[in-house]
């Protein structure tokens, strides 16, 4: 590939995707600090915006939500993720079938995923809330997060795990003393992945969180706020969304380039 | 070790994804059969209306529609995406790695974020019409918000990074010397280009393309908040009648039908692929 392009036609077409990704976002952060908050008059700098926004109990509310669904579903998504991603790797005779429902989480859009737990829980008369979010965000978590871990598996020496069993340690103790150090890493990325995206899922928490407004997740306020009347607050509550979600994935992403301990 | 004990781990994730995904989706595809009730509510009563209404021509409409819009925003995220990517396959190898990460970065924000700043960028008082006026332009300007433009330029911008990556990785693989060896047989660059490099990354080219139609034919955040509410696609059709017709049974009709083109077009995919590595594999 290299210098087989022209190198300036390269540069221009990569300034132009970059400006086109990146203004809008500077945009956002730039108003964000702008002490009239209207999108065209720059009225001088200003962090009221943020005091505003730490004053609104709605937003704060929401957040709040948001965290508590992020955390647990997070939890509960990489132990179900990591175990379902050892037992495949070992049972390394893999069912068609099975691989269709691991990955089906990731690419069923996301509308239908959605109605689809709608109509579950409200056919079965569950009341719906934050734990009908929680239970629904576990679904999609869960397959990414097995994602990640199986594909640093398949780098793994199951030798090591034969070893361990024939020096008499249980399937459970080789697991927890050998293979999961060795995955660690991998498993924290997949559970950062995890995280990030309860924290920014919007559609499926939209409809499984049922009408109460004590269940409402960021995203959902967010909608609601562009949707009814754009305040210049929301400028600043993007800014802090995009930046925490940016920061969390980077580290992810680190986390998972780092190698095998040991090797 | 036994067959038996991986299913023991594997247990609490399958019994998780049959309760929560599995049995729901089998629920909406019965759901798509059944007759809706007077008063919302349904009918346990087989029928065929719903899936004979997915084909009605007012529904058609939409559907055409939704596909004209998806077939629009991919065909622009692949051409702007590839000839990212093929840029960054150019650049020097040490590069590459931090260029693809500040391409892909803006994917891993918040959707409606994103969406949000395009509002902000092309509002009457947003920052085109702002440097539209300081330029010097003092006409009346075309509407921009609320239209299908809006949601086409909304929907390659956020899936633009996905495309970018898809492509990245059949490019990256190539070997110079292949185009070496074109130019040598005599092919100028846009030969080169147009039968070697760009037969062999057809796959990337289909990923990408079936990612961001799948995507938006689907889609209703950014019709709704970019679109305004002036059109429909059928991304806001079934959550219309989910959420205020109360029409179940045909929302499930119709989601059915978008899973239905969904798995089409994957199929299609996976041939592309094949097809163009079974090609490699003949040379």
């Amino acid at each position: 590939m290299r210098g087989t392009a022209n190198p300036k036609l390269m540069l221009m077409i990569l300034s132009a995707v970059f400006a086109f990704l990146y203004i809008p976002i500077s945009v956002l952060f730039a108003l964000s600090f702008n002490e009239g908050g209207l999108p065209t008059v720059w009225t001088g700098f200003s962090v009221k915006w943020y005091g505003e926004l730490f004053r609104n109990g709605d937003i704060m509310g929401a957040a709040l939500n948001t965290l508590i669904v992020a955390i647990v579903s997070t939890i509960l998504a990489t132990i179900l993720g990591t175990l379902l991603a050892v037992g495949v790797e070992i049972r390394r005779r893999k069912g068609r079938f099975l691989e269709t429902i691991i990955f089906a989480p990731m690419i069923i859009p996301d509308i239908v995923l959605a109605i689809a737990l709608l109509s579950f829980f409200s056919l079965l008369n569950f009341t719906m809330g934050l734990h009908t979010v929680i239970v629904s965000h576990v679904v999609f978590n869960l397959a990414f997060v097995c994602s990640v871990v199986r594909a640093r598996l398949k780098t793994f020496d199951w030798a090591i795990v034969e070893a361990s069993a024939d020096l008499g340690a249980p399937m459970i103790v080789t697991l927890w003393r050998v293979v999961l150090p060795v995955m660690l890493p991998a498993v924290i990325a997949g559970a950062l992945l995890a995280f990030t995206l309860s924290l920014d899922e919007f559609i499926i928490a939209f409809f499984t969180a049922g009408a109460g407004r004590d269940s409402i997740t960021l995203p959902m306020q967010i909608f609601a706020m562009i949707r009814f009347g754009v305040t210049p607050e929301i400028n600043a509550l993007a800014a802090i969304v995009m930046t925490v979600s940016v920061i969390i994935l980077a580290l992810s992403q680190r986390l998972n380039r780092g190698g095998l301990p040991g090797q | 070790m036994t067959d038996r004990k991986p299913l023991y781990l594997m247990t609490p994730a399958l019994v998780w994804l049959t309760a929560f995904m599995v049995v729901p989706c089998l629920l909406v595809l019965a759901l798509a059969f059944f007759r809706r009730g007077i008063y919302g509510g349904i009918e346990y009563t087989f029928t065929m209306e719903n899936i004979a209404l997915v084909f009605d021509p007012l529904y058609a409409g939409i559907f055409l529609k939704s596909a004209w819009i998806a077939g629009l925003s991919a065909t622009i995220a692949v051409v702007i995406g590839y000839a990212a990517a093929y840029a960054i396959a150019a650049a020097p190898s040490r590069r590459q790695a931090t260029l693809l990460f500040f391409a892909v970065l803006p994917f891993w924000s918040n959707y409606l974020v994103r969406t949000y700043a395009w509002i902000v960028m092309l509002n009457r008082e947003g920052l085109i019409a702002g440097v539209a006026v300081w330029l010097g332009y003092d006409g009346d300007l075309p509407k921009m918000l609320y239209t299908e433009t809006a949601v086409v330029i909304g929907l390659v911008y956020n899936y633009l990074p996905f495309v970018i990556l898809a492509c990245y990785a059949p490019l990256s693989r190539l070997n110079p010397e292949i185009a070496e060896a074109s130019r040598d047989l005599g092919g100028g660059g846009w030969t080169t280009f147009r039968r070697v490099i760009l037969p062999m990354t057809v796959p990337g080219i289909a990923t990408g393309f079936v990612f961001v139609f799948v995507l938006s034919i689907g889609n209703f955040v950014t019709p709704a908040l970019l679109g305004g509410g002036q059109f429909q696609m059928i991304g806001n059709l079934v959550y219309a009648q989910f959420l205020t017709a109360n029409d179940w049974p045909f929302g499930a009709a119709l989601s059915m039908f978008l899973i239905a083109i969904m798995m089409g077009l994957l199929t299609l995919q996976t041939f592309a692929t094949e097809r163009a590595s079974g090609a490699r594999r003949e040379d």
